[in-house]
């Protein structure tokens, strides 16, 4: 056991992440001939594929991956043994594409498929098609997925199977009159969603019968788009909800277990953004209910391999009950994994190998509390709408062996592109207890580096630093409830001052840093390649009789005065001794002496009036400007910085019209997000009253509805149905009339 | 990496210097091979005494200096910031690589030269990298007198274009003049070293390859019109660049015709429809980022200096064993009182190694070889009066750096040749000519900082203005004459003394002594290194800490050019 021990620790220093692993019990395994696993395709991208391969690769099994157009030097790609290309980018024609992943498979002699989660996970008919093609699929039976994943089914089957359920009509009939009246006799609000997929896909609140149709038929157009399937069931929308689900995992001998549940109930757009394991604040009596609740419905559909039972906890009257069943590995297995000390992803493939469970109910460990939060690239100002671009910098935290992992599937330099999922990492931490993992996960979110495209970061340090948060008093409305908290005041005078002055310090370790760099690179690589002029080059600047000085322009929008653009002007005077001086032009002239010590790549050591600083900046540059990122402490801002001066510029071109939002007339409206014209509700010409939607945007499957921003007539509609139109881009003009 | 070491290790051992049981070992460094001693006591009388008298100095020269930095005072320069245009030596920093160096010559030009201050005489001259090719600057102060030309003015533009004939340095006017300074243009205009010579140096040294370049950031009216017509290339900024050979009132006055002056030679005439220039700014820094842009797209103009410089350079250097700053402390305040001038090339050259050439033997010039910032240079210093034998020693010493094309630094602390019976019968005149023949006629690049005095004969075997050094600074203690106050007035009074009794007019004693003091009086203005500088007599005063750097800096601008073979006249022997 001892040598084991240590042979596990050796794993660990290898592995990113540690998990106590224990080997199955293969009991069975020496009286069966079936042949086991050597080679899985990972029928998926991103971080799960890159997941799915890391285990797959400590257990000695060799790896094939797939890729559209889109992926070709992704890293799941470049992780995989082999790679296999399946499609153009889009999803339907990519990852969705059953028949080129089985021939892939084939063609490549896996003999299993891991398919991770979304896209063909929860297909039935892949599950099918996989077992038809003599194929393992890491996941439950085809049957399973197929009652579960129709939630109406499901939810049949959970009922005469006992588990508590939310009133709701789940019929067949899809009548869109009939639909309303059930509606309106289960009461508003009401959650409309449709039956097939998950991920808030196509989900709509309806607060009230004269919303119902419009929702309705959106919900339909997204569910079609995403699953195929338009089927949609209505449910009693609970009020203040939690979301808690509980991880079970089953072999094929009928043995069914739970590994405790985890708390995704911080939600934004119905997504989740930050989990948690265990729930906080629950009796350990809750919780063995909510596990044998989630046992019984695993059971009841004869289910084996990696599954999630959802429950929705109604937080007034402590009554729980099931909302659906999850028939893949979910994108928050870590938290899991992270308190119980297992692989599930190890788990699945025994199990698929037709191993026992290694463990029984009673042996599952659970060990302190962990967190994972999902980075994302999106805009939070413009209500978490998907964003794209390029990973310019991204340096993760470093991972360490028991307290933090990170899981992703994109290096820098990567894009983020507007055909699959925006996620960039999910960042888990572990702690002894809940307030020592949120320590933890604190600290990794202000060290998690990204630049090049807007991220919800900074938003998820102000949930885990919000007080209701830490006291653990979550629910599926909490960021709607503390939008106050967590979203800017547009205006707030107090906190706009000290954003102010927040950023003059950062730009002032900017400026320190920037030149240092400089002067490294000039010592290194005069310009002109000219080394024998490196004297005129030495830090710091020579000047007769004086000191050195310059000028730095840095842009900064103050989100706590309606993003209001700020020119920072500094003034930079070099002293003789090395050091900087650095004033803040302003009213009231701020004056600091700097020293900055470039230690390599974007890390500075900082010394600012006697206090010494680790900094980290990221510096990109992108249509004639430079983008200026810096971390320091907690404390992240981004700066702009003109450098087109250094390009000659014709006068036509510097007075093109940008897609500056400033530059725009008055009722101007630009594409909120890069994506796809789906639908338009009005022609060109048409009258139209303020908010009254104009036309649908499609991006990462969700759909946007682009409104009148003011009552009058839309002009310059040139957008049809099937366009893809760029971030920023001009959609169409409501005048007065 | 190594030279941040190297640094590492001179700081250290100057700070270990205090340490008594560690001075035992540095004390043995004298006979390493080449590095100088220390050469001072930090402990002693004159140690202090010279430093305060410095200090005085350095504070006098720094108040000068900080008036001249505010140019044409504060109305004016709210009056161009208000026009949205930068003060001639921020212009100058946008044009420049970003954390380079900038060499400015002549701060004090014009010092109390005309009856109204003329900070700088109105224009900021000196030397730069852009996209790592070095450039002389030529920028016009717009705030002082509105740019226009003094005599003195014209004189520091010429200067600047003589170093950069010399120098093979691309050229950047930053035009923003208004010509002449009319009332004295009978000093201005005329004659060949005036305002013309301007244009005409521009179209000499256009034809021997080295461009021209004028950013038109402001006026520049009548005369001035010709530094962008006569440039290689130009740009003008929009709203505030005119050119124009007659500006709007005197139009009227000639042909009634009424017209703006951004009509008449604006932005958009010159570069849509006259072609005097060719490239449009929107404003001064799209200005004067289109001038780097041109610098970027020089190509091979003016490069042939390349390999010259290339060659035996070390890359990695030490940086003096003792402390530049204490160069403050040796020059004494008498003139009358000597100290070794080996104690300041210790403080200029790389490690403190100086390898001395025929130290034995006329001994009052040390010559030898060494390096600064790893460039090779002659060094040639005075240790007292030139005798026949020390002006021998540096002629050889002259004609060994010419033939290995190596850059010469004179130390110039000299009260003049020997003179004396004995002398003038070992010919001291014949071997002062041969040592003036090899400083003429040597074609290495030649700097000259005056350390001390610089008297009589002696100013010209080391290199004085009148052998065109290509760079020439004055400690601010020098004193330039033809010879010291007290005896030209011993002098002069003997021969007023003669006239008189000639005339029979008794002399008093009185009489005789305020006629000396006149005379010593006016000897010790006109030596000043202030007179001198303001007449540009000089490229400028410096603070001695800074010699190390600015020869360095110089000598990387003399190599930018190749080195002519050097031919010498008839050595008299």
């Amino acid at each position: 056991m001892a040598s084991m021990a240590s042979l596990l620790r050796r794993n660990y220093r290898r592995e990113p992440f540690v998990l106590l692993i224990r080997f199955f019990s293969y009991s069975s395994s020496h009286n069966q001939t079936t042949q086991r696993i050597e080679k899985i395709l990972v029928a998926n991208r991103g971080e799960i594929a890159c997941r799915v391969m890391r285990t797959a690769k400590r257990l000695g099994i060799q790896t094939v991956a797939v890729y559209s157009d889109a992926d070709r030097d992704a890293l799941h790609v470049k992780s995989a043994d082999e790679a296999v290309r399946i499609g153009p980018p889009p999803a339907r024609l990519s990852y969705l594409n059953a028949s080129s992943i089985v021939e892939a498979a084939i063609r490549t002699g896996a003999q299993a498929i891991h398919p991770g989660y979304g896209f063909l996970s929860e297909s039935a008919d892949f599950a099918q098609i996989c077992e038809d093609k003599a194929l393992t699929f890491i996941g439950p039976p085809a049957a399973a997925i197929r009652d579960m994943g129709d939630k109406s089914a499901s939810k049949r089957i959970m009922g005469a199977a006992g588990v508590p359920l939310v009133p709701g009509y789940h019929g067949v009939e899809q009548d869109i009159d009939l639909m309303k009246l059930e509606a309106d006799k289960i009461g508003y609000p009401i959650l409309i969603k449709p039956t097939h997929g998950g991920g808030g896909k196509g989900m709509r609140i309806v607060q009230g019968p004269n919303e119902f149709v419009e929702s309705f038929l959106g919900a339909q157009r997204e569910a079609a788009a995403s699953f195929g399937i338009s089927t949609i069931l209505l449910e009693k929308y609970i009020t203040q909800p939690r979301h808690i689900e509980v991880q079970i995992f089953g072999d094929k001998h009928g043995n069914v277990l739970h590994l405790y549940e985890r708390d995704c109930s911080v939600q934004r757009r119905h997504q989740k953004i930050i989990e948690e394991a265990p729930a906080p604040n629950i009796s350990s009596s809750f919780r063995s209910q909510l596990g044998q609740a989630a046992v019984s419905a695993a059971k009841a559909v004869g289910y084996h391999n990696a599954g999630t039972v959802e429950f929705i906890v109604d937080t007034v009257s402590d009554q729980f009950y099931f909302m659906e069943m999850n028939t893949r590995l979910q994108v928050e297995h870590p938290v899991t994994e992270m308190i119980v000390g297992q692989d599930l992803v190890e788990w699945q493939i025994g199990v698929a190998n037709g191993e026992h469970l290694p463990m029984t109910q009673s042996q599952v460990p659970l060990s302190g509390h962990a967190f994972e939060a999902r980075i994302y690239a999106e805009n939070v100002p413009k209500g978490f709408l998907p964003a794209t671009g390029v990973l310019h910098h991204y340096c993760p935290v470093p991972v360490s062996s028991t307290a933090v992992r990170v899981e992703t599937g994109v290096e820098q330099g990567d894009t983020v592109s507007m055909h699959y999922d925006p996620m960039i990492a999910k960042l888990v931490v572990w702690g002894e207890n809940r307030a020592a993992a949120l320590v933890k996960l604190k600290d990794c979110l202000a060290k998690f580096q990204v630049a090049g495209l807007p991220t919800n970061i900074n938003f998820l340090q102000k949930l885990a630093n919000h007080w209701a948060f830490e006291n653990g008093n979550v629910e599926t409305h909490f960021i709607e409830h503390f939008k106050d908290d967590l979203f800017v005041a547009p205006t707030n005078s107090t906190s706009a001052n000290e954003a102010h002055d927040a950023a003059r310090l950062s730009a002032t370790l900017v400026a320190a840093c920037v030149i240092s760099s400089e002067h490294s690179l000039l010592e290194e690589n005069p310009p002109g390649g000219n080394r024998s002029l490196s004297i005129w080059y030495s830090s710091p600047p020579f000047r007769v009789h004086h000191h050195a000085r310059r000028k730095m322009e840095l842009e900064w929008e103050n989100e706590y005065d309606n993003g209001v653009s700020n020119l920072l002007t500094l003034t930079i005077t070099y002293k003789p001794d090395g050091n900087y001086i650095i004033e803040t032009e302003e009213n009231c002239s701020i004056c600091l002496e700097v020293k900055a010590t470039h230690l390599g790549n974007n890390d500075f050591k900082v010394e600012a009036s006697g206090v010494i600083m680790d900094v980290s900046l990221a510096v990109y540059s992108k249509d004639q400007t430079k983008h200026i990122h810096i971390w320091h402490g907690s404390h992240h801002h981004y700066f702009k910085q003109k450098t087109g001066l250094e390009l000659s510029d014709d006068d036509e071109v510097r007075h093109k019209p940008s897609f500056d939002r400033s530059s725009h007339p008055q009722g101007t409206v630009v594409a909120p997000m890069a994506g796809l014209v789906v639908k338009l509700l009005v022609k060109d010409g048409t009258k139209v009253d303020e908010g009254q939607p104009i036309l649908v945007l499609e991006a990462m499957k969700m759909e946007h509805v682009v409104k009148a921003p003011c009552a009058g007539c839309v002009h310059g509609l040139l957008v049809t149905a099937g366009q893809q139109v760029t971030d920023g881009s001009v959609l169409f003009t409501v005048k007065d009339q | 990496m190594l030279r941040i070491l190297a640094r590492r290790a001179a700081s250290a051992s100057s700070a270990l210097n205090s340490h008594p049981w560690i001075a035992h070992s540095l004390k043995t460094r004298p006979f390493c091979l080449g590095v100088l001693p220390n050469g001072i006591d930090r402990t002693s009388e004159p140690f202090a005494r010279n430093s305060d008298a410095m200090d005085d100095l350095i504070s006098d020269l720094q108040s000068h200096i900080t008036k001249v930095l505010a140019g044409g005072g504060a109305d004016a320069v709210k009056r161009n910031r208000s026009r949205n245009k930068l003060l001639p030596r921020e212009r100058i920093d946008r044009l420049l690589d970003p954390g380079s160096s900038f060499l400015e010559l002549s701060q004090l030009a014009g010092h109390e030269l005309y009856e109204d201050p003329l900070p700088s005489a109105g224009i900021i001259t000196g030397i730069g990298p852009v996209h790592g090719r070095l450039c002389m600057f030529v920028a016009n102060d717009p705030t002082v007198k509105g740019g226009t030309y003094y005599p003195i003015t014209v004189k520091k533009h010429l200067r600047a274009q003589e170093i950069a004939a010399k120098c093979n340095l691309p050229c950047i006017y930053l035009v923003d003049s208004g010509g002449a300074y009319l009332p004295k243009q009978a000093d201005v205009f005329p004659d060949r070293d005036n305002f013309g010579r301007i244009f005409y140096n521009q179209a000499v040294m256009s034809a021997e390859g080295i461009p021209q370049i004028a950013l038109v950031l402001g006026s520049c009216t009548a005369g001035g019109a010709y530094i962008p017509a006569m440039a290689d290339e130009s740009v003008m900024v929009k709203g505030n660049g005119t050119i124009f050979l007659a500006g709007p009132p005197l139009v009227k006055a000639a042909t009634g015709e009424e017209v703006s002056a951004e009509d008449l030679g604006g932005a958009t005439v010159h570069c849509k429809t006259s072609g005097v220039s060719d490239y449009f700014a929107q404003d001064e820094l799209h200005g004067l980022a289109l001038g780097r842009n041109i610098i970027k797209n020089l190509h091979m103009a003016g490069k042939e200096g390349l390999l010259n410089r290339l060659q035996n350079i070390n890359e990695e250097y030490k940086e003096p064993l003792y402390d530049v700053k204490e160069l403050r402390s040796i020059a004494p305040t008498d003139l009358k009182q000597s100290f070794d001038i080996r104690s300041v090339i210790a403080r200029i050259v790389d490690g403190s190694e100086f390898d001395e050439f025929k130290k034995l033997y006329g001994t009052t010039l040390v010559t030898g070889f060494a390096r600064i910032f790893g460039q090779p240079v002659g060094i040639i210093g005075n240790n007292g009066i030139l005798f026949n034998e020390s002006a021998l020693k540096g002629a050889h010493f002259i004609e060994l750096c010419a033939q290995r094309n190596i850059p010469l630094v004179f130390l110039q602390n000299i009260t003049g040749f020997m003179v004396g019976s004995r002398s003038e019968a070992n010919g001291i005149a014949k071997s002062g000519a041969k040592m003036v023949m090899a400083v003429s006629c040597a074609k290495v690049p030649k700097v000259t900082i005056i350390v001390g005095g610089s008297f009589g004969a002696g100013n010209y075997a080391m290199c004085g203005r009148a052998y065109s050094p290509d760079f020439m600074f004055l400690w601010p203690n020098a004193r330039i004459s033809v010879m010291g106050g007290a005896q030209a007035a011993g002098v002069l009074s003997q021969i007023e003394k003669t006239n008189k009794k000639k005339q029979g007019i008794q002399w008093d004693k009185e009489e005789e002594e305020k006629f000396k003091a006149k005379v010593v009086e006016a000897y010790e203005r006109e030596g000043s290194s202030y007179y001198s500088t303001a007449r540009l007599w000089d490229d400028g005063v410096i603070d001695p800490a800074d010699t190390r750097k600015i020869i360095g800096l110089c000598v990387s601008a003399c190599m930018n050019r190749d080195i002519d073979d050097t031919k010498y006249g008839v050595f008299r022997m």
